[in-house]
């Protein structure tokens, strides 16, 4: 996967990894996000292999933590092949990037919160309901 | 590394990296320089999508830990019976491929698109509102087969009542959004057929001249509702 990115990446990353060269590369504005086929057929691959993975997590009937991890970590993986390659933001500004990406990072504190109110109610149904229905 | 527009159309060289975050936010101007005003408000509105599904994700976490009965296993109640044997979760596995496909020939029509490849991308176009199609045809037929079997917003058969109320809630908006999407490829695939991007034909709508980017602008939103899946198969399916 790194070498699918890294491809189409190299030239744009290189201007934005030095703040200082800026001047020089200011050649061209990427108005037109326009790359190669292959690039896309190289990560619909790997989306492919990718769900194939999580589906054999269900099929294998793995549990427990290494379940769960091994979901997630497919779905972090997929999720950040889509917005960077087919949605374009690994060649976007910064500006946008971050303005985009990072508020639904936010949700894991609601996440977070809401994990101690469930915690909560399952208490108070256990306490007051017994275990019955 | 990029531009800046301003009102007169000249352009200056702008700094990259944190630097460049800070100046483009603080001055009194255009933020995202190099975007188009229909590519920053389609992020914008996808951004608030992520928080309505988000929230969706949230609630179904909620009740999902906070009952006292058993979670129905989803791994059978989405298995198929093929071939006499139950294949657990095969329909939602092939639907998974179907959307993943269907935003690989979207990524590609956007491509073709700025090569003012119009055939192409138009044919594109449909494919992926073909397999848009397929995704939402595979969905009514999962949403039948759970109806016929008993489940309910109310309850089901195997277990925690709140399992129906929120399969119903977050694939239903979902499939909702893949159905507006396949629409809107429509409308957009026969823009670019009739050329209407070459010709500076203006929209029914808006009256304005579209440009090819729309085709890119489009495929946000096509991506998005793929990335969607990719939580919602996550979360509800494979937890």
């Amino acid at each position: 996967m790194a070498e699918a990115t890294a491809n189409g990446l190299g030239q744009h990353a290189l201007h934005a990894g030095h703040a200082h060269e800026a001047p020089a590369a200011v050649a061209h504005a990427d108005q037109h996000q326009e790359h190669p086929i292959k690039l896309y057929l190289v990560v619909w691959a790997w989306l492919f292999i990718l769900s194939t993975c999580s589906y054999l997590v269900d099929y294998f009937g793995l549990q427990g933590y290494l379940r769960w991890s091994l979901i997630l970590i497919f779905m972090i993986l997929k999720a950040g092949l889509i917005v960077a390659v087919f949605m374009h933001m690994a060649w976007e500004r910064l500006a946008l990037a971050y303005a985009i990406i990072l508020p639904p990072i936010l949700v894991l504190v609601f996440t977070t919160m809401m994990v101690f109110e469930a915690d909560y109610t399952l208490f108070t149904r256990l306490a007051f309901f017994g275990s019955g229905h | 590394m990029a531009e800046t527009l301003t009102h007169i159309g000249k352009t200056e060289p702008r700094p990259s990296g944190w630097q460049g975050i800070a100046a483009d936010w603080s001055s009194d101007q255009r933020a995202f320089k190099n975007v188009s005003w229909g590519k920053a408000m389609m992020w914008i509105f996808l951004l608030s999508d992520t928080f309505i599904f988000g929230c969706f994700l949230l609630s179904y976490m909620t009740a999902r830990m906070s009952t006292r009965v058993p979670w129905p296993n989803p791994s059978e109640v989405f298995a198929l019976r093929i071939g006499g044997s139950d294949i657990p979760l095969i329909l939602i596995a092939i639907m998974t491929f179907v959307l993943i496909s269907s935003s690989g020939t979207m990524a590609m029509a956007a491509n073709f698109g700025y090569r003012r490849d119009r055939r192409k991308t138009a044919i594109l176009m449909l494919l992926t509102a073909a397999l848009g199609a397929t995704f939402v045809g595979m969905q009514a037929f999962e949403w039948t087969k759970l109806i016929t079997e008993g489940v309910r917003p109310w309850g089901n058969p195997w277990g925690a009542a709140q399992f129906g109320s929120s399969f119903f809630m977050i694939t239903g908006f979902h499939g909702t959004h893949v159905t507006i999407g396949v629409i809107f490829l429509i409308i957009v695939a026969r823009k670019v057929w009739r050329g209407d991007f070459d010709t500076g034909r203006r929209g029914f709508f808006t009256s304005r001249t579209g440009r090819y980017e729309n085709v890119e602008i489009m495929g946000l939103y096509w991506h998005f509702v793929d990335l969607v899946w990719v939580f919602i198969f996550a979360f509800f399916y494979l937890w």
